[in-house]
């Protein structure tokens, strides 16, 4: 500061002031992480050699690359469908809330969509895991998103009353609603799986449309989070819910609609799984809340509420994906997988925490 | 009525329960006028505020807005009047900007058809904040950091310059200086006096004598409730306030009250 003596001296919004933005962080960790697989394909002996992100001659016949699409394919999709969920995770948490519904939800919501979207025939015999009558097969693929989108706007409203209303802490809400959800998915076919979707429902989560709708949802929910009056009055509830009512937002509203918000996205989710799976089972979507949850908490945000980013969940999705696509690639066993990355996330917390304090 | 009055006050009455904190108080408040309202805790001074500002539904009593009788439903109904107040405890978000919080529940938009997802103006916003500032010239290094970046005294000027930016009509603060250092209390005075050279009408509660006698033009004093003196600072001082505050003495017109 150089001129403190009188005048308006100093009143700038220049840009090149603004703070280290947390994401680059997280980008350099992934940057980090993939240089540590790479070499480790180098150094260790029963590798051969062979690169991890880069496309090597003995893989493929066909003409050489610069990447290994095909596993980098592989790695956005294994996220991309928890993904989703997590980009409604990441509202709640800027609330300062929190949601342990979503995997459940996206069972449920897998289940209820795709007795909507079944077909009357399977190979000229009437479908065996038919759940309704013949009204209820060949419908346009619109009807079960709109029946699975309303089921997840419907259970985010419960959560979201429960919360805001009933002043119900969080984490309780929607641990109840997350064995209600579970309950519901065992219920509506009586356990049995709903399988033998239409192809316009299968088209849904085909291929790679996983990722082209997880990103998508993405840029529409960094927008809506950074330059709308919805976002805004997310950040500032979970930064200070009582300035934010006493600068007139209706907090207990807002909340209601980012708990809708979120559980629309798992139920969408839940949709997109089963097309992908062509099949709906109870027991879908086991631990998606909780690394729905993990993508954020990597990707920077404070459970805390008020900071975070859909650029960094999204990162953080990149990084849980190369995590795990990486432990496969040197040949980790699963069980050592799951005890690495557990260590991994609360790293990152670790590390975040560090990061405020020396802010502070 | 005058058209002089900014805000007036006949019978202003406050019962939680059976305590009566707010006592048939008569106040009012004149053009380009700075009024410290003294007294000791629990004397009725912070009830007061929040009778006239909407926090809390007054029990009995009237209050005029320029001429005009008011009843305020919440605080954003006070503030759309034009009442701004600086709390004692700051309404700020910690993680948003200067102009963030300044405009917090009240963003300039655009495409406003998009309901609670229309867009903010952002520029819109920088250029009214920088205007806001300049006015009560405060000075903030930088607009752009998140308020949890900020010293006491510059998270107080953000809360007083909304104020400045809001072309408000009437501002209340609430022991604006109560938690800040000496440097940074010299600067909330500055923008008290930068606000009564601009004529805006100012209602401050201090516990600070030296304060009080160095900004204000009047001084009501609370006393149990109650409005126990109404003075001008030419005709007292510090003794006789304090006087006043702790029950030695009452203005005649008053004694009904003590």
């Amino acid at each position: 500061m150089a001129d403190t003596s009188h005048g308006t001296g100093g009143l700038t919004f220049d840009k090149s002031k603004r703070s280290w933005p947390n994401e680059l962080n997280v980008a350099l960790a992934l940057i980090i992480i993939i240089v540590i697989f790479e070499v480790l394909g180098q150094v260790l002996p029963y590798m051969n050699g062979q690169s991890f992100l880069f496309d090597t001659k003995d893989r493929f016949d066909g003409p050489l690359g610069l990447f290994n699409v095909a596993r980098l394919q592989i790695i956005i999709l294994q996220v991309a469908i928890i993904g989703i969920i997590a980009l409604g995770v990441t509202q709640v948490i800027i609330t300062a809330g929190i949601d342990l519904s979503s995997g459940p939800l996206v069972a449920a919501t897998a289940m209820i969509a795709m007795s909507f979207g079944q077909t009357e025939l399977v190979n000229g015999n009437p479908n065996p895991k038919a759940l309704f009558g013949p009204w209820a097969m060949d419908l346009p693929v619109l009807v079960p998103i709109v029946i699975g989108l309303t089921f997840g706007a419907f259970i985010g409203a419960v959560n979201g009353t429960f919360i805001a209303y009933f002043r119900i802490p969080p984490f309780i809400a929607t641990l109840g609603m997350f064995l209600i959800c579970r309950g519901i998915a065992l219920w509506w076919s009586g356990g049995n799986p709903v399988s033998f979707p239409t192809e316009s429902y299968k088209a849904l989560g085909a291929g790679m449309m996983p990722v082209v709708w997880f990103l998508s949802l993405a840029v529409v929910f960094h927008i809506v989070l950074r330059h709308t009056v919805y976002g805004k009055h997310t950040y500032a509830i979970g930064s200070n819910e009582e300035a934010a009512r006493m600068s007139g937002i209706n907090v207990r509203r807002h909340k209601v609609m980012v708990y809708m918000i979120a559980s629309m996205l798992a139920a969408f989710a839940g949709i997109i799984l089963s097309s992908k799976a062509s099949t709906a089972q109870a027991g879908m979507g086991e631990f998606y809340e909780l690394f729905a949850i993990a993508m954020a908490v990597i990707g920077g945000i404070s459970l805390t509420g008020g900071r975070g980013s859909i650029i960094g969940t999204v990162l953080g999705a990149m990084v849980l994906g190369f995590i795990r696509s990486g432990f496969t690639y040197i040949k980790l066993d699963g069980s050592y997988q799951l005890m690495a990355m557990g260590g991994i996330i609360i790293a990152a917390v670790i590390l975040d925490q560090y990061r405020q304090r020396n802010r502070a | 009525m005058n058209d002089d009055i900014v805000l007036k006050t006949q019978d202003l009455t406050k019962h939680y329960g059976g305590v009566h904190a707010l006592e048939k108080a008569n106040f009012e408040i004149r053009k380009g006028e700075h009024v410290a309202i003294m007294g000791d805790n629990g004397a009725g001074k912070s009830t007061f505020v929040r009778q006239i500002t909407g926090v809390e539904q007054r029990t009995s009593g009237k209050v005029w807005l320029y001429g005009d009788e008011v009843h305020f439903a919440g605080p954003l109904d006070a503030r759309e009047a034009g009442i701004e107040t600086v709390f004692q405890t700051l309404a700020l978000a910690d993680d948003l900007d200067v102009p963030d919080n300044l405009f917090l529940g009240r963003e300039i938009t655009k495409f406003d058809w998009l309901g609670p997802f229309r867009f903010l103006d952002y520029k819109a916003m920088r250029k009214a904040t920088i205007a806001g500032l300049e006015k009560t010239a405060v000075k903030i290094p930088n607009i752009r950091n998140t308020i949890q970046n900020m010293s006491g005294g510059q998270r107080q000027c953000v809360a007083i310059a909304r104020t400045a930016t809001f072309h408000s009509r009437l501002t209340i603060m609430d022991e604006p200086t109560a938690a800040l250092g000496v440097q940074e209390t010299a600067q909330v005075e500055n923008i008290i006096r930068t606000l009564k050279e601009a004529g805006e009408p100012l209602i401050l509660i201090s516990h600070n004598m030296r304060q009080v006698m160095d900004l204000v033009d009047r001084i009501v004093v609370f006393r149990r409730g109650r409005i126990c003196a109404n003075l001008r600072k030419e005709e007292t001082d510090g003794q006789d306030i304090v006087a006043y505050i702790t029950g030695a003495k009452t203005q005649p017109e008053y004694a009904d009250a003590a």
